[in-house]
């Protein structure tokens, strides 16, 4: 399976401050990839290094098995959207659509003129006076009627209204349904992520918690509830996320690809949302591997 | 054609809601053979779920043989499921129409009505709800 | 890109083709009046002799105030290009985050610079020389009269350096505005380095351009215009005053003395009784006489006009040629290194490659080790870096 996005070491320094670090991860084609994580926690920095926009501290990225913006064609390849939706508030919607074409080779006049129509966009409209839900939609149509393999959305559904954002992620699903692009989409709404992505990447203080398959996640996490059992006496292959300990009970949230055999905890699927959080929740210091403190349960 | 919908709070994994949606509908004759099931493209447009999800709903269906895709046309339904005909089905609502009436008239109410179907259910199909 | 550019261009592109417009109509409708007053009154003057007292009544006079507006106007232009084209180009786009935009289209961020240096610089051009055309054409009954091209005042707004001033111009507000990334500081570093020129190469390269011609000769009494004593005493003391218009038509005089055959000023001469309040003027001459005193001119000669005209612009392009250069480093990605670090595979972007959009100001030149598990990876020497703001 080829990767869309592959990174080794990954970092972006910013003065003293790594915005990203020791980030490593492949990303599969095809998928539509949730980038989840606080503010602040490396999602933006990563969405731009693998557009081009910035260039890496430490490690290597390659996206498409190319140099990120390195060329016209890799540009063509990339569709991005920045937060907030950048566009030329002077410029109408109709400039819009012109800049595409004459800019980008591969431009679908087609798809985008159908689009525009089905959102209703007034193709003289200025772009300033477009409501936020419009500015994201129309965004989107620049990233993704350049017909691009790879469409990089850095939370576009952020400061949207409920209707706005679903119509958002449906004029997307029906564009990743027509052209078939990989789409990575970073949120901070556990919901829209539940929604359509089917792999997902955790990231917490500038550092890659969890990367993969949704279902592959959502296996190899189990909610394990029993008696009170010492941290220390846990099988070696069991990563704990979340632990939380009474005197009597143990309930634990970890990571094992082996099958909980031992009838002492009943073993409870693990919902995304809670997955999500709990690694969230995790304390933001070291690399991920080993277990993090104990947590009183709250 | 079927409109799929989608239940969030469930907890059931969205492509086997959907899966679950074209049995009922096959069930109750909504869906024949011949029909077409909509396009991944359509079934987005409306939910706002990943197309592979539909993709792999539609690979399932097609696996159980209710289904078939041709390519560039869609996917359309072979077979209905089994056991779904009506006559059967009209046999035994009327049987259970007999038995509710005797059983309110015995003095259950709905709530011990469903509680003691549910249970009936559960032991009766050992490996779950089908 | 180049469509692109013009269409959002457009706007700036007519208030400056509106401008030119009206200028144009008022100097077309007020120049060839002014060409017949002027041809009339030479006319008139030349069989008396001199036409200076006639032409300073004429309005508009050679030193008149019509004439340094429209001069001024001529040389504010690319000083206005370079605050209103040239700093929001790239600043604007920087601020708004409309870069993140513009940068992932499928063309190069140099193509994307190149288009928008090249399009607008030469527009900015174009209505400089344009303006500075119109109104020379307008001024030239004055110029011919009074034969000032090279003065300081005239001088900037004639021949093509107008069209050297806007390159520059424009160039440097593309540059604050690519480097601060701020539009209102950008404006107001572009209105103070280009004013400094504005000051600074009249003033101390212009001369120089050209190894200027120094002219030493015996004072004539009739090219004196002043005489008399400085410092008066009561006793009747007191320095010789001594006042003397250099008469080479054309020229721009930088200096003019007045000196003994020994080559010191005439003011530390005595002043005599001659030369004081209560005597005669042909006495005083006398004086003056008696000294053999020397006019020392150091001057650019008018011939040289043209000469100037292409030193000052060749200087203001390669300004602009430099700045546009810096443009290109700051922004586009460097060549990349034969001797880089391995890469995992071919066409990495590696840590030591090719020098992307930095992010916030304070990036340190020292980078962090490379961590993580791919073993091998050096720090790669680069070049000397641009210092990054």
């Amino acid at each position: 399976m080829t990767a869309v996005i592959e990174a080794r070491g990954l970092g972006k320094r910013y003065g003293r401050r790594w915005a990203l670090a020791d980030c490593t991860l492949a990303v599969p084609a095809g998928r539509v990839v949730g980038l989840v994580g606080p503010n602040g926690a490396g999602k933006t920095t990563l969405l731009q290094l693998a557009a081009g926009l910035l260039a890496p501290t430490s490690g290597a990225i390659t996206v498409l098995g190319h140099h990120p913006g390195g060329s016209p064609a890799q540009l063509s390849r990339v569709g991005f959207v920045a937060q907030d939706s950048p566009l030329y508030a002077g410029l109408s919607v109709a400039g819009h659509l012109r800049m595409g074409a004459w800019l980008n080779p591969g431009w679908d006049t087609e798809y985008a003129a159908r689009r525009i129509r089905q959102l209703g966009l007034d193709l003289r409209q200025r772009a300033g006076s477009l409501s936020g839900g419009q500015r994201a939609q129309l965004a989107l149509i620049l990233a993704a009627a350049k017909r691009p393999e790879l469409l990089l959305l850095d939370e576009p559904v952020a400061s949207l209204d409920p209707l706005a954002r679903r119509e958002f992620l449906q004029g997307l699903m029906e564009t990743v349904a027509e052209h078939g692009a990989s789409v990575v989409l970073s949120s901070h709404l556990i919901a829209d992520v539940e929604r359509v992505c089917d792999f997902l990447i955790v990231l917490t203080a500038s550092h890659v918690r969890a990367a993969g398959e949704t279902e592959a996640l959502l296996a190899s996490h189990h909610r394990l509830s029993g008696p009170y059992r010492d941290p220390g006496t846990l099988p070696a292959s069991w990563e704990v996320i979340e632990e939380s300990h009474t005197g009597k009970q143990s309930v634990l949230l970890v990571r094992t690809d082996d099958p909980v055999l031992d009838p002492a905890w009943t073993d409870r699927p693990v919902s995304l949302e809670d997955l999500i959080l709990a690694y969230l929740r995790q304390p933001g210091s070291g690399t991920g591997a080993g277990r993090p403190g104990l947590e009183v349960a709250s | 054609m079927i409109e799929f919908q989608l239940d969030t709070v469930s907890g059931v994994a969205t492509y086997l809601q959907l899966v679950q949606q074209v049995h009922d509908a096959l069930r109750l004759g909504l869906l024949e053979p011949g029909d077409k099931l909509p396009t991944a493209q359509q079934v987005v447009a409306k939910l706002a779920i990943n197309p592979n999800t539909v993709l792999k709903a539609y690979r399932d269906l097609e696996r159980e043989g209710l289904v078939r895709g041709r390519p560039g046309q869609g996917t359309f339904v072979i077979r209905s499921l089994p056991g779904t005909d009506p006559v059967t089905q009209r046999r035994f609502l009327a049987a259970m129409t007999d038995l509710l009436r005797s059983a309110r008239s015995a003095g259950l109410g709905p709530d011990d009505i469903e509680a003691i179907y549910r249970t009936a259910v559960r032991g009766s199909f050992a490996e779950g709800v089908a | 890109m180049i469509r692109f550019t013009l269409l959002r261009f457009r706007v700036q592109a007519a208030v400056a083709a509106a401008g030119l417009l009206i200028i144009a109509i008022i100097l077309a409708v007020t120049g060839p009046h002014l060409a017949h007053v002027y041809d009339t009154t030479l006319r008139a003057c030349q069989q008396q002799g001199d036409c200076t007292l006639a032409l300073g009544t004429l309005p508009p006079s050679p030193d008149g105030t019509l004439r340094a507006l429209l001069y001024a106007l001529v040389v504010a232009v690319p000083g206005l290009i370079g605050m209103f084209w040239g700093a929001p180009l790239a600043a604007r786009e920087l601020e708004a985050g409309t870069f993140r935009l513009a940068w992932t289209q499928g063309i190069t961020r140099t193509r994307w610079l190149a288009a928008k240096l090249g399009v607008i610089g030469a527009l900015s051009m174009l209505t400089a020389e344009l303006l500075s055309l119109m109104v020379t054409w307008w001024a030239s009954p004055i110029e011919t009269a009074s034969m000032d091209r090279l003065a300081p005042g005239v001088f900037h707004a004639g021949g093509i350096v107008p069209a050297g001033y806007a390159a520059f111009a424009f160039a440097l507000g593309l540059t604050a505005g690519l480097l601060t990334r701020r539009t209102l500081p950008a404006i107001a570093i572009t209105l103070v380095i280009f004013t400094a020129a504005q000051l600074a190469v009249p003033a101390f390269l212009r001369p120089q351009l050209i190894a200027p011609v120094h002219l030493s000769s015996p004072l004539a009494i009739a090219s004196v215009t002043q005489m008399g004593t400085a410092n008066a005493t009561p006793a009747g003391g007191g320095t010789l005053f001594v006042q003397a218009q250099p008469d080479i038509p054309g020229a721009w005089i930088l200096s003019s003395d007045i000196v003994t055959p020994a080559g010191r000023p005439a003011d530390t001469l005595p002043a005599g009784q001659a030369c004081s309040e209560s005597h005669s003027r042909q006495a005083c001459e006398a004086y003056i006489a008696s000294f053999h005193l020397r006019h020392s001119v150091t001057y650019q000669p008018g011939s040289r006009y043209w000469a100037l005209q292409w030193y000052e612009t060749g200087i203001y392009l390669g300004l602009a040629l430099v700045l546009a250069g810096l443009c290109f480093l700051r922004i586009g990605p460097a060549a990349r290194r034969p001797g880089g670090p391995a890469r995992a595979s071919g066409g990495a972007a590696t840590a030591s490659g090719p020098w992307r959009w930095l992010g916030p100001r304070h990036l340190s030149r020292r980078r962090g080790r490379a961590s993580g598990p791919w073993p091998g990876s050096r720090r790669g020497t680069r070049s000397r870096p641009l210092s990054r703001s």
